[in-house]
């Protein structure tokens, strides 16, 4: 994104504007210190001690009768302008050697990270202190020395960048292009740093500021000079007499802090380019409407039927992008139904609009899904979820990242059975190992005490199989459930499909891309095209005599990868598409 | 595990090994005349120098860390050079205090940061955008500052806590906990709004996980799977950045003890170190590297517990 554009975006965000413009009006007016304040700093006059607000000195005077105007834009030259030092010490330590480290790694990465790890593992303050002691009360001293303390931000945030960006096609691509890693690294890699590190100037500024005030308000800092953080010791110091002095230089803190990492909150969104923003719109989800009938001829079948289904997504802007227009599919006890298409088909959403767990944003706008004859579309999630686990199931694609890392395969397996069924730990044992008996998992006792990352995705993938059939359900909603494993997991896999199919009447909705899967294990097909069903039929029917063209075309896909293969062979056509 | 431990322990040893060494020089470096500092102007050359080679400070920077290695590893730190207590006394006996503060505050934060933070992170809307303006203040604002406010409302306007010293535990509990209570806060505010964040951000990636669309496909309902699954898996990250913030709340409670008079670790530093009494400063240096390996050990662990696979490493 262009710069010109991200600064847009900033200002027009209303918080980004207002903090850049707070921002300005307070480095402006404290560069301009001299012509504002109508008085020296470091005049006073005893008399006016504690003078509330006058003509002559808007703010009042402190407790040894200085104008307090002029020691906040005063104050404000030595705390920014310390703030300044630091920052700029920490950039010029941490971005070069975090490009280097990042970029290069080896060594030098490794004694870079270990001097970090060394420095973050001192508190600033203290070491700032044990600095005074031993440098002097010198506060540009004290401001180098924070510089280097608060550099590990910027090398950690630079060096992680640019270790992920290495790893990168199109660096690789400049590489072999035979570009100098001084070029990659100008053109390729700082565009990437540039505006992290944006974000962590304005809050690491704000961090130096909050530092060098604390300093100040010790008294371990410049002295007499006026400074925001010597201006609120003395103002505690009168904290029972005058409260109202911490007024002053501690909004110009504050203020000056928060406006600092608002400003850095919005150039973070505008650098992430805003990605839509969940609906926040509380208001009741609509029923969906009614299918229109014209399409629901055919008779709707007992355990799954759904007619005239569309699914949309809210946009940002407040209006919806239907993804699925009008489904119709049916799946009776004891068959499995392939929903076939390619990706972005709309398969998935159908699926998940069955169980009732459309991703955040998306609903059912119209149409009707009965499952066992009862209408689910539209149902509140309290009854829904009552159907899940007993009556609906589902097995997903990706078995790894399904299962949930910090928790073994029994107590997975245990949850929804005590959960549904309310059995016992023992009993919920016995029946976690009774079910991964059934997905032909060879050791079920040691697999129970297992944690995901320690079983193979086969294994995974039987798990979850077991889990969705934990609670004996009737409709199977497998969404590409062989995709992610080797061809001859997958055949395994399809087995114990049928098997469960054969032996338990189970209905199973396969959502897959692959027909060989189909040619396998299903009875009946829909295809489905940009989110419509173009064509429904028995397997044989389907595969042998296509009518619709874009059934021809999938087919057609498929045979062309296999040419010297005819006629059709389905079981071994599986192996034919990845 | 044990073999985890015993080599982090060993890493932090080693660590604490080139920190006093690092420290010891750097102290040792602006050649401060302790001994005229301690007798005054008016005393004679030779009794400076006796006072000085009293004190090991004639010998060579070198042998005099040595010396007090060899000391410290006996557990014996010195004795300090302005007041002549024994060192580990004077820091022990002000151990509590600060021990109470940064108990306190893991206390509050851990509680507070959860709650605001999966509240936040479930609820979205209203709720996530006042955690975050939390977020923001708790950051922005430095946190003496947000102490002096305090102080203003609480301990000067409204009277309910005294505005300055410390009552012991073991005297008084209804007295400590009315003197901690505001140091405590003042601390707990910044590092609320850290960990709140980031328990946000942690919440909100877990409930993207797949395995959460497949526990809500098991049926499991949405409270059970927030508290039991998406709450264990954000804890690990949450608890990396409770065991950063450890290390800038020994800043803070540098200034927030100054604040309050608490005579702990914070202010006992100040006093030292604009003295120069080396053998204190070195204590109060080791006491804050352990402290923190320590803490980043605790931190490790429990991770490993909540997090099977980071059991490995």
């Amino acid at each position: 994104m262009s710069t010109g554009r991200t600064l847009r975006r900033v200002l027009r965000n209303p918080l980004g504007g207002l903090s850049a413009a707070l921002l300005l009006l307070i480095v402006a007016a404290v560069l301009l210190a001299p012509v504002i304040a109508s008085q020296d700093p470091g005049a006073s006059s005893l008399s006016e001690a504690f003078a509330g607000p006058s003509g002559d000195h808007p703010l009042g005077m402190d407790s040894a009768g200085r104008d307090i105007l002029a020691r906040i834009l005063y104050g404000g030259r030595t705390t920014l302008g310390g703030a300044l030092l630091a920052l700029a010490i920490a950039l010029a330590l941490g971005v070069p050697t975090g490009l280097v480290a990042g970029y290069r790694g080896g060594r030098f990465d490794s004694a870079a990270n270990w001097t970090v790890n060394l420095v973050m593992a001192l508190p600033a303050m203290v070491v700032l202190l044990a600095s005074r002691a031993i440098l002097g009360p010198d506060v540009h001293v004290l401001m180098i020395v924070l510089g280097v303390l608060v550099a590990p931000s910027f090398f950690r945030l630079v060096r992680g960048i640019v270790a992920n960006v290495r790893g990168e096609l199109y660096v690789d691509a400049a590489k072999v292009s035979g570009l100098s890693d001084t070029r990659i690294i100008a053109r390729h890699v700082l565009t990437v740093v540039r505006g992290p590190i944006i974000i962590q100037v304005a809050l690491v500024a704000g961090i130096a500021i909050a530092l060098q005030a604390g300093l100040e308000f010790l008294g371990v800092g410049s002295g007499s000079t006026a400074t925001w953080g010597a201006m609120l010791n003395e103002a505690f110091q009168n904290i029972q007499r005058a409260p109202r002095l911490i007024l002053w230089p501690g909004l110009a803190l504050g203020l000056t802090n928060c406006a600092l990492v608002l400003l850095a909150g919005a150039v973070r969104d505008a650098l992430e380019d805003q990605t839509p923003r969940p609906a926040r719109r509380r208001r009741a989800r609509p029923a969906p409407e009614p299918a229109e009938s014209a399409d629901s001829a055919a008779p709707r079948a007992a355990l799954l039927s759904v007619r005239g289904l569309t699914v949309a997504y809210a946009r940002p802007d407040g209006t919806d992008k239907e993804v699925v227009h009008g489904v119709d599919l049916d799946v009776r006890p004891g068959e499995i139904l392939g929903l076939v298409g390619e990706s972005g088909s709309g398969k998935t959403q159908t699926a998940f609009s069955v169980l009732g767990l459309l991703p955040e944003g998306g609903r059912v706008t119209r149409g009707s899904i009965t499952v066992n004859g009862r209408e689910t579309a539209g149902l509140r999630e309290r009854d829904h979820r009552a159907l899940r686990g007993r009556t609906l199931a589902y097995v997903p694609q990706e078995p790894m990242s399904n299962l949930d890392p910090a928790f073994t395969i029994g107590s997975q397996l245990m949850e929804p059975v005590r959960h549904h069924l309310g059995l016992g730990r023992k009993e919920a044992a016995d029946k976690a190992r009774e079910l991964l008996h059934l997905v032909e998992i060879p050791d079920p006792d040691r697999t129970l005490r297992l944690y995901p990352h320690e079983i193979s995705g086969g294994m995974a993938q039987r798990v979850l199989i077991a889990g969705a059939m934990s609670c004996d359900p009737e409709l199977l909603i497998a969404d590409e459930p062989t995709t992610a494993l080797d061809v001859r997991v997958q055949a395994e896999v399809l087995d114990l499909l049928r098997r469960l199919r054969d032996e338990r009447g189970l209905g199973v909705l396969l959502v897959t891309h692959n027909l060989g899967v189909v040619a396998d294990v299903c009875d009946r097909v829909a295809v489905m095209n940009a989110g419509r069903i173009v064509e429904t039929g028995t397997t044989e029917q389907i595969l042998g005599s296509p009518r619709d063209p874009y059934t021809r075309t999938l087919l057609a896909a498929v045979l062309d990868d296999a040419p010297a293969r005819a006629p059709w062979q389905p079981r071994e056509a599986r192996t034919v598409t990845a | 595990m044990l073999n985890f431990i015993a080599r982090r322990i060993a890493a932090g040893a080693v660590l604490l090994v080139v920190i006093s060494f690092l420290s010891y020089l750097l102290l040792s470096v602006p050649h401060i005349d302790v001994g005229r500092q301690l007798l005054g102007e008016s005393a004679s050359q030779s009794a400076i120098d006796a006072k000085n080679a009293s004190l090991g400070l004639d010998e060579p920077v070198l042998r005099q860390y040595a010396n007090w290695f060899a000391h410290a590893v006996r557990g014996d730190l010195g004795t300090s050079w302005f007041t002549s207590e024994d060192v580990g006394q004077a820091v022990g006996n002000r151990l509590p205090v600060t021990a109470s503060l940064m108990l306190g505050v893991t206390a509050v934060t851990t509680v507070l940061a959860f709650l605001l933070g999966v509240w936040a992170g479930v609820r979205r809307g209203a709720a996530d955008r006042f955690v975050q303006v939390l977020g923001v203040v708790g950051y922005a604002l430095p946190g003496f500052l947000l102490t002096l406010v305090l102080v203003l409302v609480f301990a000067v306007r409204l009277r309910w806590f005294p505005a300055i010293g410390y009552t012991g535990f073991t005297d008084s509990p209804s007295g400590w906990l009315s003197t901690i209570t505001l140091p405590v806060l003042s601390l707990s505010v910044a590092s609320v709004a850290g960990v709140s964040q980031q328990v946000r951000g942690a919440v909100i990636d877990a409930l993207r996980q797949d395995y959460v669309r497949t526990l809500r496909a098991r049926g499991l309902p949405a409270s059970r799977i927030v508290f039991k699954h998406v709450l264990r898996n954000a804890s690990a990250p949450a608890l990396s950045v409770l065991g950063m913030q450890f290390v800038g709340l020994l800043g803070g409670a540098v200034l927030v003890e100054q604040i309050f008079g608490l005579p702990g670790i914070g202010s006992m530093t100040v006093t030292y170190t604009a003295r120069g009494d080396i053998p204190v400063i070195m204590a109060l240096v080791m006491l804050t590297v352990v402290g923190v390996v320590l803490i980043n050990l605790l931190v490790d662990i429990l991770i490993g517990w909540l997090n099977p696979k980071a059991r490995v490493a």
